[in-house]
């Protein structure tokens, strides 16, 4: 292969440092009015696709193909063109929004958003794509499986390195419990992306007003043909128990009171 | 999920101070009396004995008292526990205390000045001993009475955003506390995990907040103060307006325990943001930083909160010191760097704006290069570059730190000047470590016109000293500027009031002085010039 194309995913998530808080219904956590950002994995995966192509443009012999081409895409409310914006401006071409509402978006799952790359994976045609390990949102961690699974194509999951040489050929160190693996596969193959595999750049804002100008492209589930009616249902979501606030004590005999008394300990 | 979720905030520099406070390893600094010998102590104070801390007993709960003198119903405390109280983080001032208190309520301060007020026990209120002139700490064998263990909050008014609190609260907690509510503190600094408030009303501490909410002389609306003689001054007032009378309250504001120790504080919280953009930008020169802060001023008007300036100097020892804990945002080295942060209550208003005005700078070539937070932990990261300096500086070396107000055009000629003459005195070559002074760095908030010089040396040294002081002093003073603008005077500048203030001025600090503490038992040695006096 002479050159690569890459397609990201970018979803638009509650931002990881908010304090999350339960809606009074149990139904969901609370959303408005409270700041989101992209979700880290995919940022990574931004990231990763933006170095893959510097790697090529820095040292051309290093045997890493030429990147042609860097497409970011989003399945989410019309805000995740946010999201969107700021994968322009780390360094991606161009963006596909899918846009559903506030409310499908809020329950929109894993299998759903699978089918609705595959869509755009087969007009697209990319080489390589690279989504996050899981969106710490639902924590679901199965779009990039699922894809894979659809497309009938190989995967690398929780990538914590990757390497492309010539001859179609990937190599994906992968975090495993108790240590790495390494894998080889071909392309095209689906790739998510663990922590350590890179830590992302910030936009410039050079960068930032270049993305202003770069394509997005607007589209709906409808476009694509695919039905994201939710297959799973909610039943209930509630907070962990709060943790007891510590007591301190005056003396010896009062301590050994309340490790008798209290507590049931002794 | 193997993210780490921090809490809400900036946790990255919460405690600035409390990580460099034990530099017990080595071998520790001098003695504070043997660094000054021109200090000499006050004849007029007693000597503490054995029944001052049996006393002392019969006021406070037993583990509240700390001496090193033994009683008849208690042993002899440990000189190393009291180290802590006797010495500041920066490892600058050691005192000679042997005895400190830590009272838990206002009754309990009123009982301990009462009788050292007879007794002509001096005394050295301490807050969170994050100081940075020597203000908190004793000069010889001074009591100190630490406001540790007052950190109840008495109330809050989510309707007015009145809090009442004890002194000794943290920052942060109140923070915390008010955030709750929707609300915010109307002052955050570096120090904010482990100062009190009571110390920042006492020291009029400014930080970066103060070019949105301004000063403690109008945030605060009342404080409860126990004054030298024990009398209880109850002024814990809840109302932005009021003018009845003489405005007590804020001879205390600044007053650095020399008229009476702060125990309860009123002030009003403003509501928090709901949205924050923090931008770093590179810029050129100190003129384009200038150019930059005029245009953030007409442009971002009403939702800048902080205008932050730092030197490429800066930025060296920061890396240096954060090691994996930060990078350089952008891509090429700048001699300048600009922090604006904006907050606002909604996120589309405040990105049209920043961005409007981001895109102008660049245009007209005020800023080169920059980044744009485009989530919270960016928003941690880039206040971390600004909020570790004073940390990189003192891990660097021995550091003179000069907080001084200039007007803003000057601003920065201060470090340059400094720069110069310690140059030509054979003291400091840029780029080489092989001089007495490693490094002369500027940075701070161009908002207020308030610049942090900080010298970093190989040593503190008289040789040092003497480049610097008074030369920084007299600079100052004839740009018409401030030799401390938010962190006092204490024993560090007590000297040097002269160049900032009249004589007609001191003159009625010291009749104030001797009106409300007629022993002059309350933080002695420091903050008025020595001079004659005034009884």
């Amino acid at each position: 292969m002479s050159s690569l194309r890459i397609l990201v995913g970018c979803k638009r998530v509650i931002d990881y440092a908010v304090k999350i808080r339960v809606n009074a219904g149990q139904t969901a956590v609370e959303v408005a009015g409270v700041k989101h950002s992209m979700n880290p994995f995919d940022e990574i995966a931004v990231e990763e696709a933006v170095r893959l192509r510097e790697r090529h443009t820095k040292d051309p012999a290093s045997g890493s193909p030429k990147v042609e081409e860097i497409i970011a895409v989003s399945c989410g409310p019309a805000k995740a063109q946010e999201t969107l914006r700021t994968a322009l401006a780390m360094g991606a071409d161009r963006a596909i929004h899918v846009e559903v509402d506030e409310k499908q978006a809020a329950n929109l799952q894993p299998l759903a958003v699978a089918q609705l790359f595959r869509a755009i994976i087969e007009k697209e045609k990319p080489h390589l794509v690279i989504l996050g390990k899981q969106a710490i949102d639902d924590d679901a961690g199965q779009t990039g499986e699922m894809l894979a699974g659809l497309l009938n194509w190989p995967q690398g999951t929780f990538a914590n390195k990757i390497d492309i040489t010539g001859d179609n050929a990937m190599k994906v160190v992968r975090e495993i419990d108790g240590g790495l693996e390494t894998l080889s596969t071909k392309l095209p193959a689906v790739v998510t992306t663990d922590l350590r595999l890179n830590e992302p750049r910030y936009a410039s804002l050079p960068n930032i007003m270049k993305a202003k100008k770069k394509p997005l492209v607007k589209m709906t589930p409808a476009d694509l043909s695919v039905d994201i009616t939710p297959r799973l249902e909610t039943i209930k979501v509630t907070e962990p128990s709060k943790r007891q606030g510590g007591k301190k004590v005056e003396s010896v005999d009062e301590l050994l009171d309340k490790l008798k008394n209290e507590a049931g300990v002794l | 999920m193997h993210l780490i979720r921090p809490v809400q905030g900036r946790p990255l520099t919460t405690s600035t101070p409390s990580l460099l406070r034990p530099t017990t390893s080595q071998a520790g600094p001098a003695l504070t009396s043997e660094k000054y010998p021109q200090l000499k102590r006050n004849p007029s104070f007693k000597s503490l004995t054995s029944e001052d801390v049996s006393h002392f007993r019969k006021i406070l709960s037993p583990g509240s008292v700390l001496s090193t003198l033994a009683t008849p119903d208690a042993p002899a405390t440990e000189a190393e526990e009291l180290h802590a109280y006797n010495s500041d983080w920066m490892g600058k001032y050691l005192g000679q205390s042997r005895c400190i208190l830590r009272p838990k309520t206002t009754e309990q301060v009123s009982q301990i000045l009462q009788y050292c007020h007879a007794q002509r026990l001096a005394v050295v209120p301490q807050g969170g001993n994050t100081g940075l002139v020597g203000g908190s700490v004793p000069v010889f064998d001074e009591v100190v009475l630490s406001l540790n263990n007052m950190n109840k909050i008495r109330s809050f008014d989510p309707i007015s955003g009145v809090l009442v609190c004890d002194a000794g609260c943290v920052l942060e907690s109140l923070d915390n506390y008010v955030a709750e509510q929707d609300h915010i503190m109307p002052l955050d600094l570096g120090a904010k995990g482990s100062c009190h408030i009571g110390g920042n009303i006492s020291t009029n501490a400014g930080g970066i907040r103060y070019l949105r909410y301004g000063s403690l002389h109008g945030s605060v609306l009342g404080l409860e103060v126990v004054l030298p003689d024990g009398t209880v001054l109850e002024n814990l007032s809840t109302l932005r307006k009021d003018s009845t009378g003489y405005d007590i309250k804020q001879l205390f504001i600044g007053a650095e325990g020399t008229l009476g120790i702060v125990t309860g504080v009123s002030i009003v919280a403003p509501p928090r943001p709901k949205v924050q953009t923090v931008a770093v930008l590179g810029v050129d020169s100190y003129e384009s930083v200038q150019k930059t802060f005029i245009a953030a001023k007409q442009n971002l008007t009403e939702i800048i909160s902080a205008f932050e300036f730092w030197d490429r100097s800066s930025m060296n020892m920061v890396l240096a010191h954060a090691g994996t804990n930060a990078r350089d945002p952008l891509a090429d080295e700048y001699p300048f760097y600009v922090l604006i942060e904006t907050s606002g209550f909604k996120k589309e208003h405040d990105d049209e704006k920043f961005s409007e005005f981001l895109e102008m700078v660049m245009e007209k070539g005020f800023v080169t290069d920059g980044v744009l937070s485009e989530n919270a932990s960016q928003i941690t990261m880039f206040w971390y570059l600004r909020e570790t300096i004073a940390e990189a500086t003192v891990k660097t070396g021995p550091t003179y730190k000069y907080d001084v107000s200039i007007p803003v055009p000057q601003l920065y000629n201060l470090v340059l000047d400094t720069r110069q003459r310690l140059t030509d005195m054979g003291l400091y070559k840029e780029g080489s470590a092989d001089y007495a002074v490693k490094e002369v760095t500027g940075y701070g908030h161009v908002g207020d016109s308030n610049l942090h010089l900080n010298v970093v040396a190989k040593e503190y040294s008289p040789t040092v000293s003497s480049a610097l002081e008074p030369f920084i002093y007299e600079w100052i003073a004839n740009h018409k500027g401030s030799i401390s603008a938010e962190h006092g005077l204490g024993l560090m500048k007590a000297p040097y009031l002269c160049y900032s203030k009249g004589p007609s001025m001191i003159q009625t600090m010291q009749r104030f002085k001797q009106l409300m503490d007629p022993h002059g038992i309350m933080n002695p040695y420091k903050y008025l010039p020595a001079a004659e006096k005034s009884a």
